[in-house]
């Protein structure tokens, strides 16, 4: 079995300079979008999308997990966070609070069940999760089932800012963004992200120098569904619903189709991926019909030709980490 | 007087000259969006064929002769809510649209509305069954046309138990949207007389539907009622058939099934079904001269809808309320509110009114599918067992939650 | 006498009860055969190639969609349709194999779970463009029309029909594998390649054969349900994750373990439909955590 990526390089200095310039470009890009007349509310979904896929990637790209039911992190997080909002009227930050939480305490059951079994199995496990979750929110009256939580109050962050203003939710969606994305990559170069990278490598050497692999991967796991769901909930204020959409197995098929195009196991791709699918949606919204066969056409690509996704054939062309 | 004070008196002034100069300004330029599921569950009954009709209402309009222009873009929402909102926001913020037509996918009905409301635009909604859009979730941007679920349960659930099918068994499917029909069907059903005998939830896509139909056979009811949409009702028809149900005697009432559905079961399956639309293509010649000139350039050459002949009439009428005002405000609440004002009268529905909380009333039909022998040919499918008079066909005023209604 | 009455009552009640369920075992069971021939090409395949088959389910929706063209198009009866509609889709699969899958091989796992779910969205795509979602019909054979009335329950001859040749289909493939000199081959290939290669046998082609083969029977359980479903283009979409998790349940290791596990889980759905039908879609999902919780390996399954 070879290794998903082969540019993991060991972090040099180097590498963490290429990274942190990488960073600051991205963050100021992104920084003045409200600026640049670029349509807002297009950004922010892609922000949204691009954290779930960052956390979809710390599991497959370092710890070798492909979870084919990432959207129960965003489904749940953004059904919670609504109701909190609307049924209970908790101010935004809160609202965030329990919708993360709900992700968190779903990551560690379902991250309990899945990790028993590797590979193929645990995508088929992740999956069949998620569906079950599908058909419990279904079902469920606080979900109102096919309608969705409608009309999301936006509020005041914090009492202060007032979050139906476009370009304050803008920011508040980039810094929750960009802090996600400093935790990840801080995960990533912490000595629990070098441990998981040696089980991704080969397990039972990992095992055999006295790490409890099943911890490290279920706690992997419980992370990057957190921050799934944290993702979830700031979606909520842009979208202002919460429906079945984010459930559904093909969310969790597009999540993994924006990491995969922005390649598996680099640190920038999933973001870059993911802005590329929902611009995708977006302007090829004409074609309308054939949208889902071209999803199918890049899968099928990325697969046979293009393995290491945009950043990571940039990467490996000019012999960075990136 | 601070600078910023001074500042923002300035702005305010010109915001306010900004304001009336933009009021002053009616110009005769109007864009339709036409929002709908374009190759879903539900491009059959709105999709492509709801642009189409779109297109038609503006051509028999004469606007175009009269001075106006008038654009329709099309968008497909895929049937997430996510995605119908933000083709919404972004036809309001960036392509200037006036008004959204069609919707089907309540969820996404639901949603669009929302936005429609926070940015003043029309949403004239023709798709969608959700009898909440005029209840509490009505705004005064949305006018809610074809039929709501209401209509689909009082018209078949009274009609049928009045001609004697007065015992139920419900097979529903297990969501907000089947619970709805359920509960408003046994209402109706109840309150004609009848009885429920009981009913079993059917989890939503289910493609089996032998182990519930089974048990529907087994309560002896006299119509078993499908509180389900889309491919479980086509598959439980067929399943029914398959299982002796209806040669056994026990009646299907299908609660939501549209004429392209029937098209696709074929009359040997779906023969003897009972079910409410508000409009089908034979009713008279006004009606069948609309059907043959649609079904002509239609591209798979279906017949038109309920869903599709709302929309064209819909956007009728809103054509007439632009010319009573003598220009396009670009004023949702105005334009809507003019609309209310003025009863309707198209070919498709007949005369009709439109109640404050933006629910359009005319009459409903209850039709049974016709056996294969009945059938004249392609198309020919529906008898009408009872007419539905306007006013028992929709929420009555005094009964709908709409916060428009409180004042 | 009066004493006895209510007595009677009940045993009657109970009489019927009894009846009922007898029908929702029967109607489980024929659920059963659709799970088991597709956890059953799913299992052929893996073994072989290693790949979990993700397009299965698109497949199985070809497998309806080529008995329909027959039948409309060329006239060709349900009885050719159920011996050519396998044999057009396997060729269609064993293309795909040549063209693609093929060369996965050595690559990690995932990336053939991958290309196989972009196949399916692409398959299912393309018939959702050109076939809308509201599905075709496809009537039941004349000579399988009808029912039988077994005393408990009316059982329409056709589903009669499906149990039956679903569990010969099911057996002979087990008996071609387990059995035969090819399945030797087939077994021994999976171990060790090289070796096999050695023997003078083209693995290769064997893998192709192989894919081919679940592919046909993904296809055949197609041409099975098209009588009883309209024809769909997501009418596998759904239906293969619930043979994922059936899969999981029964692990893929050996060929028998995975028809029963099918037509147990079919039955056990069939149950759950009748005592309580709201959970009957999640059913299936709740038993896989289980077994994982007491069994990670699942029922019949060789350790991954």
């Amino acid at each position: 079995m070879t290794a998903l990526t082969d540019d993991t390089l060991p972090m040099t200095p180097r590498a963490m300079r290429d990274e942190m310039i990488m960073f600051g470009i991205m963050a100021v890009l992104l920084a003045v979008v409200p600026f640049t007349g670029i349509y807002p509310f297009f950004v922010m979904q892609g922000l949204c999308f691009a954290l779930v896929a960052c956390a979809f990637n710390l599991l497959i790209g370092y710890g070798g997990l492909l979870s084919f039911g990432h959207a129960m992190f965003l489904g749940t997080a953004g059904y919670c966070a609504a109701h909190a909002l609307k049924v209970w009227n908790l101010p935004p930050e809160l609202g965030i609070v329990v919708g993360t939480a709900a992700a968190c305490v779903l990551g560690i059951i379902t991250g309990y069940v899945s990790i028993r079994r590797q590979g193929i199995y645990f995508s088929m496990i992740t999956l069949a999760l998620s569906q079950l979750l599908y058909f419990i929110y279904l079902q469920a009256p606080f979900t109102h089932g096919e309608d969705g939580i409608q009309g999301i109050p936006q509020g005041r962050l914090f009492g202060i800012f007032d979050l139906s203003r476009p370009t304050t939710l803008y920011y508040m969606v980039l810094i929750g963004f960009l802090a996600a994305f400093l935790l990840i990559y801080r995960t990533i170069n912490s000595p629990f992200g070098e441990v998981l990278k040696s089980i991704r490598e080969n397990e039972q050497r990992a095992i055999s120098l006295g790490y409890k692999t099943d911890h490290y991967k279920w706690l992997a796991f419980v992370l990057s569904g957190t921050l799934a769901g944290f993702a979830g909930a700031l979606k909520v204020f842009v979208a202002q619903n919460a429906s079945l959409t984010d459930v559904h197995w093909s969310m969790s098929g597009e999540i993994v189709l924006m990491t995969l195009v922005g390649g598996l196991g680099t640190v920038f791709g999933p973001v870059v991926g993911a802005f590329v699918i929902v611009a995708m949606q977006q302007y090829l919204a004409s074609f309308g019909q054939w949208v889902t066969v071209i999803q199918g056409v890049i899968f099928v690509a990325c697969v046979l030709l293009f393995r290491r996704g945009i950043v990571g054939e940039v990467a490996h062309f000019f012999k960075r980490s990136l | 007087m601070s600078k910023t004070a001074v500042a923002s008196l300035l702005l305010s002034t010109a915001l306010s000259f900004a304001a009336i100069s933009a009021a002053c300004a009616d110009d005769k330029i109007v864009k339709i969006g036409a929002l709908s599921d374009q190759s879903g569950l539900y491009a059959d009954l709105g999709g492509p064929g709801s642009t189409l009709a779109a297109q038609m209402a503006v051509e028999d309009s004469g606007m175009t002769g009269k001075g106006w222009k008038i654009d329709i873009i099309a968008g497909d929402h895929q049937n997430k809510p996510d995605i119908g909102v933000n083709i919404a926001r972004q036809w309001f913020d960036v392509d200037k649209v006036d008004v959204i037509v069609d919707v089907p996918n309540s969820g996404v009905a639901l949603a669009v509305s929302n936005i429609v409301k926070e940015k003043n635009g029309i949403l004239l909604d023709s798709g969608a069954g959700t009898s909440d859009l005029t209840n509490a979730q009505c705004t005064p941007n949305t006018i809610h046309w074809t039929y709501d679920t209401y209509t689909l349960a009082h018209g078949t659930g009274t009609a049928l138990t009045k001609s004697g099918g007065d015992s139920w068994f419900f097979l529903t499917a297990d969501y907000a949207f089947g619970a709805a029909l359920e509960r408003d069907t046994t209402a109706a059903v109840k309150a004609t007389g009848g009885k429920v005998l009981g009913g079993v939830k059917a989890p939503l896509s289910t493609a089996d539907f032998s182990s519930f139909l089974l048990q529907a056979q087994a309560s002896k009811a006299k119509i078993i009622g499908l509180a389900n949409a889309g491919a479980d009702t086509t598959n439980s028809i067929k399943q029914a058939a398959e299982f002796g149900i209806t040669s056994g005697g026990q009646k299907l009432a299908a609660l939501l099934l549209f004429i392209t559905d029937v098209h696709s079961l074929g009359l040997k399956t779906a023969q003897g079904l009972n079910f409410t639309e508000t409009f089908y293509w034979d009713m008279n010649d006004a009606t069948r001269a609309f059907a043959k000139r649609f079904q002509e350039r239609m591209k798979n050459h279906n017949m038109p809808t309920m869903v599709h002949a709302g929309v064209y009439s819909s956007l009728l009428h809103y054509f007439k309320a632009l010319e009573a005002l003598g220009g396009n405000p670009h004023d949702g609440a105005k334009v809507v509110a003019k609309m209310k004002d003025m009863p309707t009268d198209d070919q498709l529905f007949g005369k009709g009114s439109i109640e404050p909380n933006g629910r359009k009333i005319h009459p409903a039909y209850l039709f049974e599918v016709k056996t294969p022998a009945e059938s004249k040919g392609p198309w020919d499918y529906y008898k009408l067992v009872s007419t539905i008079p306007a006013e028992d066909a929709f929420t009555p005023l005094d009964k709908s939650t709409c916060p428009l209604l409180k004042k | 006498m009066a004493a006895e009455t209510p007595e009677l009552k009940r045993t009657g009640a109970e009489r019927e009860s009894m009846q009922a369920l007898y029908a929702q075992l029967l109607v489980g069971l024929i659920n059963g055969s659709f799970y088991a021939l597709l956890s059953l090409g799913l299992a052929v395949i893996f073994g072989m190639l290693n790949i979990i088959n993700f397009a299965h389910g698109a497949l199985y929706m070809m497998g309806a969609f080529v008995a329909y063209f027959l039948l409309n198009i060329w006239g060709i009866n349900y009885w050719w349709a159920l011996l050519l509609s396998p044999i057009v889709v396997g060729i269609f699969g064993m293309i795909l194999e040549r063209t693609m899958l093929k060369f996965l091989t050595g690559l990690d796992h995932l990336y053939g779970l991958l290309l196989t779910f972009g196949l399916a969205l692409i398959i299912q795509g393309v018939f959702q463009n050109f076939f809308g979602s509201s599905g075709l019909p496809y009537s039941i054979p004349d000579q399988l029309r009808g029912g039988m009335n077994l005393g408990f329950m009316f059982l329409p001859v056709y589903r009669g029909w499906v149990v039956v040749f679903s569990l010969v289909v099911c057996l002979a493939t087990w008996f071609l594998i387990e059995r035969t000199r090819l399945g030797a081959y087939l077994r021994a290939a999976t171990e060790n390649p090289t070796l096999v290669r050695a023997f003078g046998i083209n693995v290769p082609r064997m893998i192709t054969l192989t894919y081919g083969l679940g592919v046909g029977l993904a296809a055949l359980a197609g041409v099975l349900s098209a009588p009883i479903n309209q024809v769909r283009p997501l009418m596998g979409a759904d239906l293969i994750i619930v043979v994922f998790a059936v899969v999981v349940i029964g692990g893929m290791g050996s060929i028998m373990g995975s028809i029963i596990t099918g037509f147990a889980l079919g039955v056990i759905e069939g149950l759950t439909k009748y005592f309580y039908p709201e959970a009957s879609n999640t059913v299936v999902f709740v038993l896989m955590v289980l077994v994982l919780l007491v069994k990670p390996t699942g029922l019949t399954g060789r350790a991954a």
